[in-house]
């Protein structure tokens, strides 16, 4: 088994794009960018097919990346039952995103750069879901943070596009230096940063009801995890990448890259299991985000936010399943939400592509006629994210909250914040969708329905998210992580009433009474100003966080440490120095070469005072 | 030596890399004679390359044959093998750097490429030279083929100076090393570099320690100054500003290489019994050599000039390395010399390229704009750039991390601190070059620079690409280095 072609095959996509893009035809580059994705796809189905059922994990060890005393870090990669699921999404979702990327982008300048950037990523992204030690891993989650950040910025000419590139990188900074400690922490404990003799080592440790080494640990793990996956309280990114290219949006900022931090905590399922505490922070992160980003989806009119904002909300579910122990639950809901979410960012792209460009909720409206597949393979997507039954999202979110509701004493609290939450969650996706699609027409474009290599991908991706839910994935997870409690009729009815009930309220408002929507935000006032100003929590960091920063980076560190401390007397004074040891040395470097000898005369009589006053051998 | 015994066949295949340069050198010289057009001299330079890749090859057929030769002069080891292989391969970018140097300065010439031979055999003898009268032979032959090629362009002023002034100061270095080994053969009977070890290490023999000590200070002064550590550094800038570019790359990597192989051999195996003596001294000369060689750094404005500096800057790093006197030291000082080796040439190479006839453009403002002109060559630039500051993903940064991690295992925390704090002065002279090639508008040097010739193109793309592959994948040759290093100290018993 050749694991590592599954990362290089995009990899030789990015450098031959990368190298030859400029002179290279269209077809070619996209022979080369789908190509190389679609080979990595088939060989992923290949190697698990032939691994089936992987009731062991599968090692492969190429090299030694580089050692220190005993300390050492290879260059290994693994599969096992969790990364075998990552790695279908990753590369058939990256596949699919890939197809419709042809479409998407046929108009746009910087067409090889996109796909460079693009099949990086996929590079990236395998690196880290194969990785059998946390720094390898690190090397994806920086290689995916840095693509992400390129393309975020992809229309470098527009400010808010690159402000946007520099948020997510900089905010992602934070969480990456609690990876990193949290990393460098585990070193000391364990000397070994691979998951398997970490895994081994940890068993003899103590589960931690007081905080301990592992609680930090675990904790800084927990911070980088809340930067990458758009948690409580780094999520602030997430809804401004939206500034890059639509199918970014769907591959990078919804089904795979923001979820690198659900499956980290997953995969160090070993770590989190000893600190109880953690789990509570990761439980509560989780809730808070769901419910805070669920109702700031209500109020936001551009409609690729309000995907994004529900992206952040169901990352959330998924971190309450991690922090109430269901990581399988948890999984599966990475895998259906990738596909119904990556549906809901295609659909919308789909629309945005039919209106040039439009991107506003209130200039669209009776589109359902004009793109019908979009409409339905988008009616499906947000069905699916309702949660209402058999469709995907349904048997996934059911799993988390079921989980939650068996979760100590407190569990049926999150189970029914979760509830509510996943009722505002169809609310919000039904009203984007019933603007868009009900109604009359408000804006002034020509919509048409988009071609077939950008409907194909909706249509397969609809297909998932009607069925995926029927594909057990907590059941194949059952060897690794067992499975948390039974079926519950009356939960399963309770949620999927709540969705129910979310698409209806979504529909009155919407459809049957658009002035009632009108009327209730006046009524609301001051909470709706609230709400749609996303609780103010940029306004919040920028004047707590930012400016202070800022501050203290231009007057003190700028001004005062830089330019009067290093450059004036450091540097220049360092300089000045030089210059005069350079005065001292004109003697030397007069071309006089007696003086360049009495120097190494001089220095000789030097040598030999050292060691002759180091004496005393032995 | 009891008796005398003709050498036996595999005495002289561990000698085969030697063997080859010099039976290639004399032919250069002869055909030298019959040839006339550049176009027969540029063949005689891939003669001459074609000799290094065979030495090369030479040089690992011996290591498979390993062991002494002639009467314990010459020590095949891994050690020696590495240091070899890296003067050779550092002679060959150089010879194939300077083809196209040689060309624009209408100088093309067999003399050449046979001095770079010459000078590499005296530099593989030292890799190997398990004898103190070895190690005098291969100085000589190694320098005096440098001081001629220091020189190479006669009508040049600049490479007059150069090359006399490293002559005299260099002969005169080289008296203190011999007088030095006069005193050590005087007190201890042996120029033999394990007998010394035996005798200073054994107790049944009384042995003058203070004689010892000022016979060690005689031989360090030697060395320091051809590994251009301070106080001995004042040839090293006006050397290498002066000698031709690549000559310049060739001097600050392969001799120096060279001088270090022997210097870590002679001092932490010879003189390894008594390393309470020379350690101190060593601290205050690494010491020394990193601060002259970063602070002077930080005023130059001449780019060859700048990068004289920073090799002795470097040097003082390595002698962090010999400071530790540990097996970990070593292994670091050799991963060290071939990270350093690589991107050094590689660095020359580039301005070799920018440089133009006559050398004209070699300030950093020469620099300014080369990210617009030649943005491939700018980007490999800045990869060598980033290694001698010593970023992460480059070899360079590796290097100075085993160096120092080596330091920290023989605890010289206040070695490392200081150590560091240069490392990150070093940053700022460093950066001023990638300041002026990505932020400043093209000037004259790169608005008419020539295209990049295919030697150079392959030098610069060679050494990139092998600075960062130890940067990325450093544990291949840390572990034969470690290996090495091993082998070296642990024949020698306690």
């Amino acid at each position: 088994m050749n694991l590592w072609l599954i990362p290089i095959l995009p990899l030789i996509g990015f450098l031959i794009n990368g190298v030859f893009g400029k002179r290279l035809a269209k077809p070619v580059i996209d022979a080369v960018a789908i190509g190389s994705v679609a080979a990595s796809f088939a060989y992923t189905l290949w190697a698990l097919w032939s691994l089936y059922p992987i009731d062991a994990a599968h090692h492969e060890s190429y090299f030694t990346w580089f050692q220190s005393g005993t300390f050492q870090v290879g260059v290994d990669f693994f599969v096992d039952r969790l990364n075998a699921v990552m790695l279908l999404v990753v590369t058939g979702v990256g596949l699919l995103i890939h197809i419709y990327a042809i479409g998407y982008m046929a108009h746009e300048g910087g067409y090889y750069r996109f796909f460079c950037y693009l099949n990086l990523f996929m590079f990236f992204m395998l690196v880290l879901v194969l990785a059998q030690n946390f720094l390898l891993m690190f090397v994806g989650w920086e290689g995916v943070g840095l693509c992400s950040y390129l393309l975020v910025g992809f229309y470098f000419q527009e400010k808010f596009a690159t402000d946007a590139g520099n948020k997510a990188f900089i905010v992602n900074r934070i969480g990456d230096f609690g990876f990193s400690l949290g990393m460098l922490l585990l070193v000391t404990v364990f000397g070994t940063l691979d998951f398997f003799k970490m895994s081994d080592a940890a068993k003899g440790h103590p589960i931690e009801t007081q905080a301990g080494v592992l609680t930090l640990a675990t904790l800084l793990l927990l911070l980088g995890a809340t930067g990458k996956s758009a948690q409580v309280p780094l999520y602030v990114w997430l809804p401004d990448a939206m500034a890059g290219p639509t199918p970014v949006s769907a591959l990078i900022h919804a089904a795979t890259m923001v979820t690198a931090g659900v499956y980290m905590i997953a995969r160090s399922s070993f770590l989190f299991a000893h600190t109880p505490i953690t789990m509570r922070v990761v439980a509560l992160i989780g809730l808070l985000t769901a419910v805070m980003a669920a109702s700031i989806g209500i109020t936001q009119n551009d409609i690729k936010k309000v995907f994004a904002y529900s992206t952040v909300s169901q990352l959330g579910y998924m971190f309450l399943g991690l922090g109430v122990g269901a990581y399988s639950a948890s999984i599966f809901h990475v895998m259906t939400h990738a596909f119904f979410k990556a549906l809901l960012f295609l659909g919308a792209g789909s629309v945005i592509h039919a209106l040039s460009g439009e991107q506003d909720l209130r200039h669209m409206g009776g589109l359902r006629k004009k793109l019908p597949i979009t409409c339905w393979t988008l009616l499906a997507a947000s069905i699916a994210i309702s949660g209402i039954p058999p469709f995907s999202g349904f048997f996934s979110k059911d799993a988390i909250l079921a989980a939650a509701f068996h979760h100590g004493q407190y569990g049926p609290y999150l189970y029914l914040i979760g509830v509510l939450t996943a009722c505002v969650t169809a609310f919000y996706v039904f009203r984007a969708f019933f603007m868009a699609f009900f109604g009359e027409y408000r804006g002034h474009a020509h919509p048409h329905e988009s071609p077939l290599v950008m409907t194909l991908p909706l249509i397969i991706l609809a297909v998932f998210s009607v069925a995926g839910g029927f594909i057990s994935v907590p059941k194949w997870l059952a060897p690794m992580f067992p499975l948390a409690g039974g079926d519950d009729l009356n939960l399963e009815i309770i949620s999927a009433v709540a969705g129910a009930l979310g698409i209806a309220a979504a529909y009155f408002f919407y459809v049957l009474r658009p002035s009632a929507a009108e009327t209730f935000k006046n009524k609301a006032g001051a909470v709706y100003t609230l709400v749609n100003n996303k609780y103010y929590v940029d306004e919040i960091y920028n004047i707590a966080i930012v400016k202070p920063l800022l501050y203290l980076s231009r007057v003190v560190l700028w001004h005062g440490v830089d330019e009067d401390g290093i450059d004036r007397n450091l540097v220049d004074g360092a300089g000045r120095r030089a210059r005069d040891l350079g005065g001292a040395l004109r003697y030397l470097q007069s071309g006089s070469i007696r003086n360049y000898a009495t120097w190494v005369l001089t220095g000789c009589l030097l040598v030999i005072l050292i060691i002759g006053l180091a004496g005393g051998v032995r | 030596m009891n008796e005398i015994n003709p050498p036996q066949a595999a005495e002289y295949l561990r000698f085969l890399p030697e063997i080859i340069l010099i039976v290639a050198g004399a032919l250069l010289m002869v055909l030298e004679g019959v040839t006339t057009t550049p176009a027969q001299k540029r063949r005689l330079g891939y003669f001459a390359l074609a000799a290094i890749a065979a030495a090369m090859l030479g040089g690992v057929a011996a290591n498979n044959n390993s062991g002494q030769a002639f009467h314990r002069m010459l020590t095949v080891d891994g050690y020696g093998t590495f240091f070899r292989e890296l003067v050779l391969g550092v002679g060959f970018f150089c010879l194939l750097s300077s083809f196209e140097y040689l060309r624009r300065e209408g100088a093309e010439t067999g003399e050449f490429y046979a001095l770079v031979l010459f000078s590499l055999v005296g530099q593989c003898i030292l890799a190997t030279a398990n004898d103190l009268l070895m190690v005098f032979i291969g100085l000589e032959v190694s320098s005096i083929a440098s001081y001629i090629l220091a020189g190479f362009l006669r009508g040049d002023r600049r490479n007059n100076e150069s090359a006399l002034k490293y002559f005299l100061l260099g002969s005169f270095a080289t008296a203190f090393l011999l007088y030095g080994m006069a005193w050590i053969y005087g007190i201890l009977g042996s120029t033999n570099i394990d007998d010394i070890h035996n005798v200073l290490s054994g107790t049944d023999r009384i042995v003058p320690l203070p004689l010892i000590g000022m016979a060690a200070a005689l031989t360090f002064v030697g060395f320091a100054f051809k590994v251009s550590a301070a106080p001995f550094q004042s040839w090293a800038p006006d050397v290498y500003q002066g000698a031709p570019a690549p000559v310049s790359a060739f001097l600050s990597a392969g001799p120096k290489a060279a001088a270090f192989a022997v210097f870590f051999r002679v001092f932490m195996t010879g003189f390894g019994p008594i390393n309470g003596r020379w350690v101190p001294l060593v601290w205050a000369c690494a010491l020394l050599t990193m601060i002259i060689g970063n602070f002077a750094a930080l005023a130059q404005t001449n780019v060859k000039r700048l990068l004289a500096y920073s090799s002795i800057a470097h040097a003082g790093y390595i002698l962090v390395a010999l400071t530790a006197d540990s097996q970990v030291g070593m292994a670091a000082m050799m991963f060290y010399l071939a990270s350093y080796g690589l991107m050094n040439v590689g660095v020359f190479a580039v301005i070799n390229h920018v440089a133009n006839r006559h050398e004209k453009f070699v300030h950093i403002s020469d620099f300014a704009g080369l990210g617009k002109r030649e943005p491939a060559t700018a980007a490999l630039l800045t990869v060598f750039v980033l290694s001698l500051i010593g970023v992460p993903l480059t070899g360079g940064f590796f290097a100075k991390f085993y160096v120092f991690r080596a330091a920290l295992d023989s605890h010289l925390i206040w070695l490392t601190v200081l150590g560091l704090l240069n490392s990150a002065v070093a940053a700022y002279y460093y950066l001023k070059i990638l300041a002026a090639v990505y932020m400043q508008e093209p000037g004259e040097a790169t608005s008419t620079l020539q295209p990049l010739e295919p030697g150079l193109r392959l030098t610069i793309w060679a050494t990139a690409l092998g600075t960062l592959l130890l940067g990325i994948f450093p544990s291949a040759l840390i572990g034969f280095v470690s290996n090495s290093a091993a082998t070296v100290l642990g024949k020698l018993g306690p």
